[in-house]
C-alpha cells in the first residue's frame, strides 16, 4: 500500500462500503433469488450470478442479494423477491438472465417496477 | 473490488482456533468451492466474537444468522441449506438456557442485545489482518483529526472532559495522567501500552489485540502527540502469540501506509511503535517494573515518586495506558467526550469490558455500560448459573480483587461502588462461583499466585504473603486456630500498608473480602474441621445418605476407586478408606436426590448410618 494522504482514508472507507453495508444492515434494496430445489433447476444460479455481476459492474454499495427457498409457485421459477425500503415487495417470476439485469437497471436502480415481468406486488400475511 | 452476496464472519480468536475453528474454515472453504459459491460467498477471520463458551463460532451476514459449536461434518448441510437455498439450519443455532426455541439473529441473543459494544467495537466485523477492514469503519479518522486538526492541549482537554479511567485496574483518570507527561518538557518522550495481562481468566486485552490491533496503534498515535512522545512501545507478553503476530502485520501494514513512521499523514508529526515481548511476570504488569523490563533489567517495582510522568523509560517522561483503555481514544475524539459520558455514571464513565468466566452458562467476552447492577451481567448476560446450582460468590479484580457475595448483587459495576464492597473493578475477570466453590480454597488459590509472582523487592510483600499462605493451607488442612482470621486480617492491614507496588497492597483483598462475607465457612474449617463445600480434602468426609440414595448407581460407575459398593436399587455405601475424596459422586449423584452428602473431616465411619 501506497503512503495515504488524508483524502485517501474516505476514498478506503467508501470502497469498503459494499462490505459494510451486508455486516452492518442499512441496505437500500433486498434482493431474493428463490433457491428451493425447483428455483435450482431451472437456473436460479444463473440469476444469481448475473445479478451479482450487475451489482457490481454498478457500483452500488447499500443493494444486498440473498437467497431464500422456494416461493411456492414452482413452474413460474426462477423467481426472485425485491425489497425497496419504504416500497412493498415485489416478486418476479420466469426469469432470464436478460430480465434480472433489466430489473436491476430499471426497478432497483430506475425505481420503476417492470409490470410485463412481474407477477405480483405485496406479500402474503402471515397471522 | 469483488461484490459478495454475503459474508460469513469465522471467529478465529485463541479460543474458537483452539477448539477447531481454522477446520471449519477449511470445510468451509471446499465446500464452497464444491458449489461454485466461492465467487459469491466470502470467509472473514475475524477476531474474538466474545462468545467464547459456544466456539467455534460463525456469524453469517446480511441475515445476522449466529452459528455454533460447529464441526467440520456439519458443513456440507450449512452450506446447502442456508448458503445455497436460504433456509437457514436451525439445529447449530444458539439455544437459551432453560428454553426450547433456538435464537437464530445474534441481535436476539441476551448475551449480545445487552452489550454496548465501544472498545470492541470491531470484534467480529473485520478482517484484523486487513488495514482496509480497519479504515472502512472510520479507522484512523481519529488519528487524522488528532494530527491535522487537534493542539496537544485540545487533545488532553478532550479527553480529561471525557472522564475515562485508566482500564487496567488502578481506574486513574487518563486525561491526568496525559496532562501531567504534557507538560513536562522533555526531548524525548514514550507512549507505552501495557498488554501484559496477567490476572488468571482475564483475556480481555487479548482479545482486542487480536480482533482489531490498528485500534491499539490509533489511540497510541493520539496519545503520543498528546504528550510529545515520538516512541512508542507495547508490552505484550510472549504466551499471546496471536495478538504479537497479529499487532506486528498491523504495524507493518501501518507503516507502509504512512500512518506510523515519519510525518504521517503529511502531518509533520512522527512515531514509531515497536513490539517488546515479556516473559510472563505477573508483576511486569506494574508500571515500573514494566518500565524496567523494557530497558533489558529485572522487571521490579521501584517507589513513586518520581511518577513515570516525570521519569519513566530510561528516565525520560512516560506515559503507560492499558490496552483497553487506547481502544477507547479513538471514538472519543472522533464523537466528543459527551457521547464518552452518555454511558456510564457521573465518575465511571463509558463501558467496560469483563472476561465472564466460571459457573455461568455463557462464558466469553462482554462489553457493557458503567454501572450495570452485577445481576444483570450474571443472569441475563451470563445466563444464570450452570446445572442449576446456587451462586456462591462472584470474585472480581482477579488477585487484586474480591469476592461479591450474593447480597450485594445489585452493586452497580462502577470504580466506587465496588471499592466499597473491598473487591476492585480491576482490569475486567470476573469468575462466577457456585456453592460447590470453598471459599477458604479459593483465597488459598489466589494467595498462592501472588505470593509467588511476588518479585521478592520488598519484604512485606516477599515475606507477608508467604506467612499468610502458610496460615490458609494450615486452616485447609485442619490445623486452623481460634484467633486466626483476626492474625490474618492484621498481617492484611500491614501488607496493604507497606508494600512498594500494588502487587503486594492489593494481594490481601482476595481474603479479606472472604472473611468479611464468608466468616461461617472459616469459622467451621477452623473449629469443626468442616469444608462443607467438600474441597479441602482433609475437612471432608463423603457419605451416602440412606434414606435419600434410590439405588441408582451413577455414584458407583463415577468412582474410580471402587470404593463404592452397592446392589441396584439399593442404598449404595462409600469405603471411606478406599476414598479419595475426588467429589466425583456427589457431582454425578442426581440433583433431585442429592443423596451424596458431605460431612466434617474426622467424622467417623459408619457414624453417618446412626
Amino acid at each position: 500500500m501506497a503512503r495515504l494522504k488524508i483524502e485517501d482514508l474516505q476514498r478506503i472507507k467508501e470502497e469498503h462500503k459494499a462490505a459494510s453495508t451486508l455486516r452492518e444492515g442499512g441496505f437500500r434494496a433486498k434482493i431474493t433469488v428463490h433457491m428451493g430445489t425447483c428455483g435450482l433447476a431451472a437456473g436460479a444460479r444463473n440469476i444469481m450470478s448475473a445479478l451479482l455481476d450487475e451489482i457490481e459492474k454498478s457500483g452500488v454499495t447499500d443493494v444486498i442479494a440473498t437467497t431464500s427457498g422456494c416461493a411456492g409457485l414452482c413452474s413460474r421459477e426462477p423467481m426472485a423477491t425485491i425489497e425497496i425500503i419504504n416500497n412493498p415487495p415485489v416478486k418476479y417470476g420466469s426469469l432470464t438472465e436478460d430480465k434480472i439485469r433489466r430489473i436491476f437497471k430499471e426497478h432497483i436502480i430506475g425505481g420503476n417496477v417492470i409490470e410485463e415481468y412481474a407477477l405480483v406486488i405485496g406479500s402474503e400475511t402471515a397471522y | 473490488m469483488q461484490k459478495y452476496r454475503a459474508n460469513l464472519m469465522m471467529c478465529a480468536g485463541t479460543g474458537c482456533v483452539a477448539c477447531g475453528a481454522l477446520k471449519i474454515k477449511d470445510a468451509l472453504k471446499a465446500e464452497l468451492k464444491a458449489r461454485h459459491l466461492e465467487d459469491e460467498i466470502q470467509i472473514v477471520l475475524t477476531g474474538c466474537n466474545g462468545f467464547c463458551s459456544n466456539g467455534p463460532i460463525m456469524a453469517v451476514f446480511p441475515d445476522g444468522i449466529f452459528y455454533q459449536k460447529l464441526k467440520p461434518e456439519d458443513i456440507p448441510l450449512l452450506v446447502e441449506e442456508h448458503l445455497l437455498k436460504g433456509r437457514p439450519v436451525e439445529k447449530f443455532m444458539y439455544q437459551e438456557p432453560d428454553k426450547k426455541t433456538k435464537v437464530p439473529a445474534m441481535k436476539d441473543i441476551p448475551f449480545f442485545n445487552l452489550q454496548v459494544l465501544r472498545a470492541l467495537r470491531n470484534k467480529g466485523m473485520i478482517d484484523p489482518e486487513k488495514i482496509e477492514d480497519y479504515i472502512a469503519r472510520d479507522g484512523y479518522q481519529a488519528a487524522a483529526k488528532a494530527l491535522l486538526h487537534m493542539t496537544s492541549e485540545e487533545i488532553v482537554k478532550e479527553i480529561k472532559d471525557s472522564g475515562i479511567r485508566g482500564r487496567g485496574g488502578a481506574g486513574f483518570p487518563t486525561g491526568l495522567k496525559w496532562e501531567f507527561c504534557s507538560k513536562v518538557k522533555s526531548d524525548i518522550k514514550y507512549i507505552l501500552c501495557n498488554g501484559d495481562e496477567g490476572d488468571p481468566g482475564a483475556f480481555m486485552d487479548r482479545s482486542v489485540m487480536e480482533a482489531d490491533p490498528h485500534v491499539v496503534l490509533e489511540g497510541m498515535i493520539i496519545g503520543a502527540k498528546a504528550i510529545g512522545a515520538k516512541m512508542g512501545y507495547i508490552y505484550v507478553r510472549a504466551e499471546y502469540p496471536l495478538a504479537v503476530k497479529r499487532l506486528q502485520i498491523a504495524i507493518d501494514q501501518a507503516k507502509e501506509a504512512g500512518l506510523l513512521g515519519e510525518n504521517i499523514l503529511d502531518s509533520g508529526f512522527s512515531l514509531n511503535i515497536e513490539i517488546y515481548e515479556g516473559a510472563g511476570a505477573f508483576v511486569c504488569g506494574e508500571e515500573t517494573a514494566l518500565m524496567r523490563s523494557i530497558e533489558g533489567k529485572r522487571g521490579m517495582p521501584r517507589p513513586r515518586p518520581p511518577f513515570p510522568a516525570v521519569k519513566g523509560l530510561w528516565d525520560k517522561p512516560t506515559v503507560l495506558n492499558n490496552v483497553e483503555t487506547f481502544a477507547n481514544i479513538p471514538p472519543i475524539i472522533l464523537n466528543g467526550a459527551d457521547w464518552f459520558r452518555s454511558l456510564g455514571t457521573e465518575k465511571s464513565t463509558g463501558t467496560k469490558v469483563f472476561a465472564l468466566t466460571g459457573a455461568v452458562n455463557n462464558i466469553g467476552l462482554i462489553e457493557v455500560p458503567m454501572g450495570i447492577p452485577l445481576r444483570t451481567i450474571i443472569y441475563d448476560i451470563g445466563g444464570g448459573i450452570k446445572n442449576n446450582r446456587k451462586f456462591k460468590a462472584v470474585q472480581l479484580g482477579g488477585p487484586s480483587g474480591g469476592c461479591i457475595p450474593e447480597s450485594l448483587l445489585d452493586t452497580p459495576v462502577d470504580y466506587e461502588s465496588i471499592n466499597a464492597t473491598g473487591a476492585i473493578v480491576g482490569s475486567g475477570g470476573m469468575v462466577v462461583m457456585d456453592d460447590s466453590n470453598c471459599m477458604v480454597g479459593m483465597a488459598k488459590f489466589f494467595l498462592e499466585f501472588t505470593a509467588e509472582e511476588s518479585c521478592g523487592k520488598c519484604p512485606p510483600c516477599r515475606v507477608g504473603t508467604k506467612v499468610m499462605l502458610d496460615m490458609l493451607t494450615d486452616i485447609s488442612e485442619g490445623r486452623g486456630k481460634e484467633g486466626d482470621m483476626e492474625v490474618l486480617k492484621d498481617l492484611s492491614a500491614d501488607i496493604i500498608n507497606t508494600s512498594l507496588c500494588g502487587l503486594g497492597q492489593t494481594a490481601p483483598n482476595p481474603v479479606l473480602t472472604t472473611i468479611k462475607y464468608f466468616r461461617d465457612e472459616y469459622e467451621s474449617h477452623i473449629k469443626d474441621k468442616w469444608c462443607k463445600a467438600g474441597v479441602c480434602k482433609t475437612l471432608t468426609t463423603f457419605y451416602i445418605d440412606e434414606t435419600l440414595c434410590k439405588g441408582c448407581g451413577l455414584c458407583l460407575r463415577a468412582c474410580p476407586k471402587g470404593a463404592i459398593t452397592g446392589e441396584k436399587k439399593q442404598p449404595h455405601k462409600i469405603d471411606n478408606e478406599l476414598c479419595v475424596k475426588c467429589r466425583s459422586c456427589y457431582v454425578a449423584c442426581p440433583v433431585k436426590f442429592g443423596a451424596v452428602k458431605i460431612g466434617p473431616g474426622n467424622m467417623a465411619v459408619g457414624a453417618e448410618s446412626k
